[in-house]
């Protein structure tokens, strides 16, 4: 019964209101499907019940126009099907009298405050984690960032009967383990709060790191996270941890446009034009992370230790006036609180642009048995750099062999045995 | 992709008159609304014409003139920059902001605003497309001071 809304062939004389429809499903969805799970209790349920209002939609739309008020219509014609549907599914006999008390006696749209307590559930149950992370990902970007099975497949690069499986298992098993449509308790609250902001990110971060892949949907994942963090930090404004998330991803979106040169190479960071810096979004990075560390009261988390860390850079208008005695202590703090060799090799970076290359090394040092860095290309690359700093021209030419070798990137190796070269001819 | 909601002025902006509790009050409620669906990324009203001023080009000279400015149906009053997926998303929210009753003429555009990091993929030639790729390998993983 459920049906996307690409999925109907658009008719010729409807394709304007179609992406008008479309637009509407955009603003609307998430706030239907929430309101619906509330219902009838039950997120699968709900998103198949407003996605049979939407094909409502398309089918009357085009003929009688969008209506004044499309969210309110969309929730009447979901209300109506509900109760279509439960005189025809066995699976919610058992809850009809209830369910049909419920439908018969509630207003046709719940108030504002309580769209936004059922937004808040929605978010938690599609992020519970029962779900494996790809289901997490998956539901939370159908339910509610709006985006249809195609655009999930594609952005992730898998075929879409896999982006749709994921969907379809992910609501089967909140079903089938009877997860409860709810935020969780105070006690509760912080772990799965984690597990919230831990999808987000991993959102826009698939996003980030295509930057400008094959296929826009991609790219276009970045600013799908960023949306659902400025909704999530709209719900939960007293929570510095999502602050600290919103304000990261402001920052590391607002390099996007530099972060790649003219002819598609990727530019670092030190390297980048930093004209081409969004000021608004650093501006509002900014902003955000203030609240954060406002409402984290001296003990910042890992995001916002990571936006703070970001801003550091966002305020240096020149490199040359970046802080890295701040960013080396940020590091420090974010390995307090979780330590990982990745952390520490920034740290060991932040460390000799600071205090000189023979800090960082000191610290690089204490890392390089790493296991999980066994294999990791920036570990010699980084201490060659300081090496070749230090004057020890032979040891450095080594690692940068080594990273040479390591890497995988055919422009990075040739850089890297440039380097190498330049090590013999410097000695 | 961003787009700007400009509200044009008229008469009464341009007076600067203030509008009624119940505009302010559902202006207010609309930018809330923008703000809590994540799209909002800055809103501002404008003063009148007459606080500003244009600057005029005639053979490579610049000319200051000072407001308030004759046309006032071409001015603007406020804007709206919201982040959304598509040019109908934009004119669905325009469609949204409580314009007063008996407002006539024109009173919202809808304008894209370039991005730079807007660059559409299929612009990329067949080996820039590869380097893409590399590009994406490589940035995989965090890089030091990235």
């Amino acid at each position: 019964m459920a049906s996307d809304a690409d999925d109907q062939p658009p008719a010729r004389r409807g394709a304007e209101t179609h992406r008008a429809i479309e637009a509407v499903w955009r603003i609307e969805a998430a706030r239907l499907i929430a309101g619906l799970a509330r219902l009838v209790r039950d997120v699968g349920l709900a998103e198949e019940l407003a996605q049979d209002a939407l094909v409502a939609a398309l089918e009357q739309w085009p003929e009688s126009g969008v209506p004044r008020n499309p969210g309110a219509w969309l929730m009447t014609v979901s209300k109506r099907r509900a109760i279509d549907l439960i005189r025809r599914n066995e699976r919610l006999e058992r809850n009809l009298i209830e369910l049909g008390h419920r439908l018969g006696t509630e207003e046709d749209l719940p108030q504002v405050d309580e769209i936004e307590d059922d937004l808040l559930r929605l978010v938690f149950t599609a992020c519970h984690p029962t779900l494996s992370m790809d289901a997490r990902v998956a539901l939370t970007l159908r339910v509610l960032g709006g985006l249809t099975t195609d655009e999930i497949a594609r952005a992730f690069l898998v075929p879409e009967s896999t982006a749709a499986q994921r969907i379809v298992r992910a609501k089967r098993t909140l079903a089938d383990r009877k997860i409860p449509f709810e935020v969780p308790q105070a006690a509760e609250l912080s772990a799965r709060l984690e597990s919230v902001l831990e999808v987000i990110y991993l959102i826009f971060n698939e996003g980030y790191s295509a930057t400008a892949g094959d296929d826009w949907m991609r790219p276009a994942l970045c600013e799908d996270a960023l949306r659902l963090g400025r909704v999530l930090a709209g719900l939960m404004p007293e929570e510095p941890e999502v602050h600290g998330l919103v304000a990261l991803m402001e920052i590391q979106a607002s390099r996007s446009a530099a972060r790649v040169s003219p002819s598609g190479e990727p530019v670092l960071l030190l390297d980048q034009d930093r004209a081409r810096w969004d000021r608004l979004l650093i501006h509002r990075g900014l902003t955000a992370l203030e609240r954060a560390e406002k409402l984290g009261d001296g003990a910042p988390g890992p995001y916002t230790l990571q936006a703070a860390i970001a801003a550091c850079h966002a305020r240096a208008l020149d490199p040359e006036d970046t802080d890295w005695a701040g960013i080396a202590s940020l590091y420090e703090a974010l390995a307090k609180l979780s330590r990982s060799p990745i952390v520490e090799l920034n740290r060991a970076v932040a460390l000799s642009m600071a205090y000189g290359p023979a800090v960082g090394l000191q610290l690089l040092d204490q890392i390089a048995g790493e296991p999980s860095l066994k294999d990791y290309h920036l570990l010699p690359s980084v201490r060659g750099d300081l090496l070749f700093k230090l004057g020890r021209r032979e040891e450095a030419r080594t690692e940068f062999e080594r990273a040479a070798d390591m890497t995988r990137n055919a422009r990075e190796r040739a850089l890297l045995q440039e380097r190498a070269t330049a090590c013999r001819e410097a000695g | 992709m961003k787009f700007m909601i400009v509200g044009k002025g008229g008469a009464e902006t341009e007076a600067g008159t203030l509008p009624s509790q119940e505009v302010v009050d559902s202006m207010h409620a609309y930018n809330e609304a923008l703000a809590k669906a994540g799209v909002l990324l800055a809103a501002e009203g404008l003063y009148p014409s007459s606080q500003g001023a244009q600057i005029a080009y005639s053979g490579g000279k610049a000319t200051v003139i000072d407001g308030p400015f004759a046309e006032a149906k071409e001015l603007i009053a406020g804007f709206w920059l919201i982040q959304v997926k598509s040019r109908e998303e934009a004119i669905e929210w325009a469609m949204r902001v409580p314009v007063p009753p008996g407002s006539d003429g024109i009173g919202l555009d809808v304008w894209r605003v370039f991005d730079a990091s807007d660059v559409p993929d299929d612009s990329l030639p067949a080996d820039e497309r590869e380097r893409e790729q590399a590009l994406r390998e490589r940035l995989g993983v965090d890089t030091p001071g990235t």
